[in-house]
């Protein structure tokens, strides 16, 4: 592997553990305060998931930078400044409400189902490896928000007008998906990785049909999105603050 | 050397070693072992000792440090010192590789074990499950998710009982 490809896959890997990371951070907000028992748990399994996969690209981009993958997802998570993670500011965003939640996960994880399958067809083995085990695993999310989305959308006035409130405010962030990743540009060549530009359309045309079934309505998009990763929203600073302040008072503890 | 032969005296078969692996309890569903689940996937000497190799069930399983521990005990009692386990997560751990043994304990015991897929995880979800109290297929998912990553919850509707499933993966 060239230095160039190196540098290009780590930066990659480490996109997709902060995305993975902030949303699973969010997700876990929810637990003891969902608006059922079945969806607290639901929650906070969905938050395991996510950090669980953050692990596992953490520890791959750990074994590409040849860092210790023991050590290196925790140095990541708790002791790097805000402005150097690569997360989405979809991700960043407050959970909201119920509502917001759900159809948040529902959108990312249905992108994050297509690049996952992108991934499986990876000419580079420990990436197509770890992508195989992490898509099996999130199908389960899909299912779940697949369910919710279409029983909010269609309940009563006041679960779609949540719903819609939440996908008028998403969406432009959303568009951010399309983006390529860091280092991906050089990853593409040797198909090591999917083009997002390409998984952003099926993406796009799948979840425009599947909102318009749960009687709600795609918003236009005005003006420019931000997809800069290196541009983080209001929010970010005070999430990691809050995810930090732990670590970062006794940085030698044993958990 | 003297040591040396003792060593070797000392050194407990393949067979010993899988033996008394098969004795630790999963610590989330103590009544199948981390072998019949198919968590233990390699033992092999090297220098320094042993190493086992497990692959966790979910990624984010938050129960394998504890199982390192427990394999770490077992095989000390065995007269094993120095034991290293290692965790592999590829090949990716399946459903498919609990044993028919396991799969009847975890019926007994009143989860529902998972169906076999042969990798087609979307299909199998379609059929039905069936009660693990009562037999009845004519039961309800109540939640994808459960009280660990690899339950689901659902609920029989000829006994009305809820029961746990192990998720196919």
């Amino acid at each position: 592997m060239s230095e160039t490809q190196k540098k290009a896959l780590a930066d990659y890997l480490i996109a997709l553990a902060d995305d993975e990371l902030i949303l699973g951070h969010r997700d876990s907000e929810w637990t003891g305060h969902a608006p059922i028992l079945e969806e607290d748990i639901a929650f906070a399994n969905l938050a395991l998931d996510e950090i669980g996969h953050a692990r596992l690209w953490y520890e791959l981009a750990a074994t590409v930078l040849g860092a210790d993958p023991a050590r290196f997802p925790d140095q990541q998570v708790y002791f790097r400044p805000a402005a150097q993670f690569r997360c989405l500011q979809l991700v960043e965003l407050p959970k909201g409400d119920w509502a917001f939640s759900m159809l948040r996960q529902y959108l990312f994880d249905a992108f994050e189902q297509h690049r996952l399958a992108g991934l499986v067809q990876s000419k580079h083995k420990p990436l197509a490896d770890a992508a195989g085990r992490i898509r099996n695993e999130e199908l389960y999310h899909l299912r779940h928000t697949r369910a919710w989305v279409p029983r909010l959308g269609l309940g009563t006035a006041e679960s779609q007008a949540r719903m819609q409130a939440a996908l008028d405010e998403l969406w432009p962030y959303a568009q951010a998906l399309g983006a390529p990743l860091p280092g991906e540009l050089d990853l593409l060549p040797a198909s090591w990785v999917p083009g997002s530009s390409s998984l952003f359309d099926v993406w796009s045309r799948e979840v425009r049909e599947f909102l318009k079934e749960a009687s709600l309505a795609v918003p236009e998009v005005q003006g420019d999105v931000e997809s800069d990763r290196t541009v983080h929203s209001e929010y970010f600073p005070t999430l990691i603050a809050d995810l930090q302040e732990v670590a970062r008072l006794d940085p030698e503890a044993q958990w | 050397m003297v040591t040396d032969a003792l060593k070797t005296i000392a050194r407990p078969s393949d067979a010993q070693i899988w033996a008394a692996l098969a004795e630790v309890p999963d610590p989330e569903m103590p009544v199948v072992n981390l072998v019949e689940l198919g968590i233990v996937r390699e033992i092999g000497w090297v220098e320094g000792g042993l190493v086992v190799t497990i692959t966790p069930t979910f990624a984010a399983c938050p129960a394998y440090e504890v199982m390192g521990t427990s394999i770490v005990e077992c095989l000390r009692m065995l007269g094993v010192e120095h034991v290293a386990v290692q965790v592999r997560h590829e090949p990716a751990w399946t459903s498919e590789w609990i044993s028919e043994e396991a799969r009847q304990k975890l019926r007994a015991a009143g989860m529902a074990p998972p169906p076999h897929h042969q990798g087609d995880l979307i299909q199998v979800l379609l059929y039905p499950v069936e009660c693990p109290h009562c037999g009845s297929t004519n039961t309800t998912l109540r939640n994808s998710f459960g009280t660990t990553p690899c339950r689901m919850i659902y609920t029989c509707d000829d006994c009305k009982e809820p029961f746990e499933r192990f998720k196919p993966l």
